[in-house]
């Protein structure tokens, strides 16, 4: 392992470990994908876009990676984020039911209405909104995370179907189209719109102090309170973000597919977005975060989706071969765990020489 | 001074009993058929799935753990037993006790896995679910009925109990078709957790643990086994809750009970009990997953309105009570 961080380093790439291992693992899934399935590291120019199975699965992981990089910095600050699921659904609804304004649904008799911009923004604000919801009962009222989040992650669904009346939204919108299958500078736009998204809250959170800040009140926040730090604002920053990136991955989506389910779409979002997280290095417990480990983790879930589809196993199934590693994974993450196996191997050998 | 503090402990109960009342009997007023009893026994037999889950999920929470792997498990269960049955033609007994000890196992193995290596329950149970549900589909991906004519007389066996104790028919008849095997399974799953949670060393050690785990131990108690029995409990729970689905539906169904886990949560939370553990009790979930239980009925019965109320009913809900736990814990 430490040669993986070093070589890092000598590319002017610095990583701390517990980047290097999910890294690790997203390299050797990388290879195994490049030998067992012959196709997959070609590219291919096809008008002016780029093909191959490395763009898919980064044009596939776009709206994960989005989430994730939100609830890394919520989980930073010791909390949650379980509604980000339901938070897409209601975000791609309300876009979706803006631009069809179909007649079963209450978006029928919205005024403004047509245009994609105040379409997409109206999204974005009421996910800013359910995000601004989360942070005060977790910020202000004091509540615990995982039981304020869950609040919106069972009601938001319900508002979702609620404002699609029960159905799939389906429209046809050109610009629409653009933002969930076209191209951009040879790369799917949908990736643009991801990688934009993250560098610009990683860029907010470690430039300036908030990252470090949103950490000292994961590590203590009576501590963190004390010296000052402004625990409130900090708390409801991270989940309002958090919410603003899920609506955007939301639309994301219902661009992707045309169409907008309330039922379905970021269904087990929020439990992907954590184990992305978790995968990428950053510890529940919270107190430290890296939005460049969730977004590798991110990349990993899709890699591995990808992966065990190329091997002929069906969706439904793959789950199986997922929680495996995720336990796999956790277990190579536990100090206990390892210092265990370690005390185990020193044992043999002393025995067996 | 004792006597307040009991009121305390009993508060969120006490409310959740108010509540409950309340709404069956606004109910009630605003649909006059709430108050016959095939609906009251409906509660139950709609929902015996979703209280013995949610009874399995009460220990956990009360040890401070999450199980989110319950769901999956219950749909891994219910697809498990219709297949051994229905394709390797097991004998239905066997087969259901097969099915138990797969839940005890696979609960008691994430236990274990979250004690000794302390890895966060949330992520191992997580694990669990994605492992089950992919099991699940592994085994069938479509749904297997049972036809197996065991099963309906297993599913009639309160009646027929009856009837050999001398009931006359049209009683038993009636008798049974409001309690179905599936209610009478779910109440004794409920008695049965009641008594060990009040009443054994082993419920105390869980109240213990759920408290402060670091104190349990200095005070001796068996941090491992309490914890593993625990998870095993609650996979236990589920794996009996997917026969129980195979009991009243007469299928097995891979992709059964989808958010089955967070609504027991939330059944649990309405209930009283702290999600941080140490507080609470079963009575407190039977009472929460009753008040789910009425206004999905409600909702159902009321046509022509939206099935999506009762989520966001039940969302409401869940935050008051969370506020409300918030403002007793806060005044203390």
């Amino acid at each position: 392992m430490r040669s993986v961080v070093a070589m890092s380093r000598s590319f002017g790439v610095t990583m701390d470990s517990r980047v290097a291992w999910p890294f690790a693992a997203l390299v050797a899934l990388l290879v195994f994908n490049l030998v067992f399935s012959s196709d997959f590291l070609t590219f291919q120019v096809r008008d002016g876009r780029l093909y191959g199975g490395l763009v898919d699965i980064f044009e596939n992981a776009a709206p994960l990676i989005l989430v994730a990089a939100g609830v890394a910095i919520v989980i930073g600050t010791g909390g949650i984020d379980l509604s980000v699921g339901s938070v897409m659904a209601i975000s791609g609804t309300v876009a979706a039911g803006m631009i069809a304004r179909p007649e079963y649904s209450v978006f029928n008799n919205v005024g403004f209405g047509g245009s994609i911009l105040p379409a997409i923004s109206l999204a974005i604000v009421t996910a800013g909104i359910a995000g601004l919801l989360n942070g005060t009962l977790v910020g202000i009222l004091g509540v615990q995370p995982l039981m304020a989040t869950l609040v919106l992650m069972v009601a938001g669904r319900g508002v979702a179907q609620l404002l699609s009346d029960g159905q799939i939204i389906t429209f046809r919108e050109p610009a629409m189209d653009f933002l969930g299958s076209g191209a951009w500078l040879g790369l799917p736009v949908a990736i643009w719109i991801s990688l934009c998204g993250v560098v610009f809250v990683a860029v907010i959170v470690r430039v300036t102090a908030i990252g470090f800040l949103a950490e000292a009140i994961g590590d203590n926040r009576t501590a963190a309170a004390l010296s000052g730090v402004p625990v409130r604002p900090l708390v409801m920053f991270a989940y309002v973000i958090t919410g603003l990136l899920a609506g955007v991955a939301g639309i994301l989506v219902v661009c992707d597919i045309g169409a907008a389910d309330s039922i379905r779409a970021g269904r087990d979002k929020e439990l992907d977005a954590i184990l992305a997280v978790v995968l990428g290095g950053t510890t529940l417990s919270g107190g430290r975060f890296s939005i460049l480990g969730a977004v590798i983790g991110a990349l990993l879930i899709q890699t591995l989706t990808t992966t065990i589809l190329a091997q002929g196993i069906v969706e439904d199934s793959a789950r199986l071969v997922k929680g495996g590693v995720v336990i796999a994974i956790c277990l190579l993450q536990s100090d206990r765990f390892r210092s265990g196996v370690t005390r185990a191997w020193k044992w043999r050998r002393s025995s067996t020489s | 001074m004792r006597a307040i503090h009991r009121v305390r402990r009993a508060g969120p109960l006490a409310i959740t009993a108010i509540v409950c009342i309340a709404l069956y009997v606004a109910a009630g007023i605003l649909e006059p058929d709430f108050f016959s009893m095939s609906i009251v026994a409906g509660f139950l037999s709609n929902h015996a799935v979703f209280l013995i889950v949610a009874v399995g999920m009460t220990f956990v929470i009360l040890s401070g753990g999450i199980d989110l792997s319950v769901g999956a498990t219950a749909a891994c269960a219910s697809i498990a037993l219709a297949c051994l049955i229905e394709r390797s033609s097991w004998n239905p007994a066997f087969a259901i006790l097969f099915v138990l000890a797969g839940g005890v196992l696979i609960g008691g193995c994430m236990g274990g896995l979250i004690h000794s290596c302390r890895l966060p329950p949330f992520i191992v149970t997580l694990g669990g679910m994605f492992i089950a549900r992919g099991l699940a589909f592994t085994i069938s991906r479509e749904s297997v009925s049972i036809h197996e004519p065991m099963y309906e007389q297993i599913y009639d066996l309160p009646a027929s109990v009856l009837r050999a104790f001398g009931v006359n028919d049209a009683t038993a008849e009636r008798i049974g078709f409001l309690l179905p095997t599936a209610s009478v399974i779910a109440i004794a799953a409920f008695l049965a957790a009641l008594v060990m949670l009040m009443r054994t060393r082993f419920g105390r050690n869980v109240y213990a643990i759920g408290g402060s785990e670091q104190s349990a131990i200095l005070m001796g108690v068996p941090a491992a086994s309490t914890k593993i029995a625990v998870y095993a409990i609650s996979g236990g729970c589920a794996a009996l809750a997917g026969v129980v689905h195979t009991l009243s539906l007469f299928s097995g169904d891979p992709s059964s009970h989808v958010m089955l886990e967070l609504d027991s949560i939330a059944a649990v939370v309405i209930g009283g009990t702290l999600l941080s553990g140490g507080i609470g009790s079963v009575v407190g979930t039977l009472l929460g997953v009753t008040i789910f239980a009425i206004i999905e009925t409600w909702i159902t019965m009321r046509e022509g309105l939206n099935s999506a109320w009762t989520r966001i009913i039940v969302g409401t809900l869940l935050l008051a009570f969370i506020l409300l736990q918030r403002a007793l814990v806060r005044r203390k």
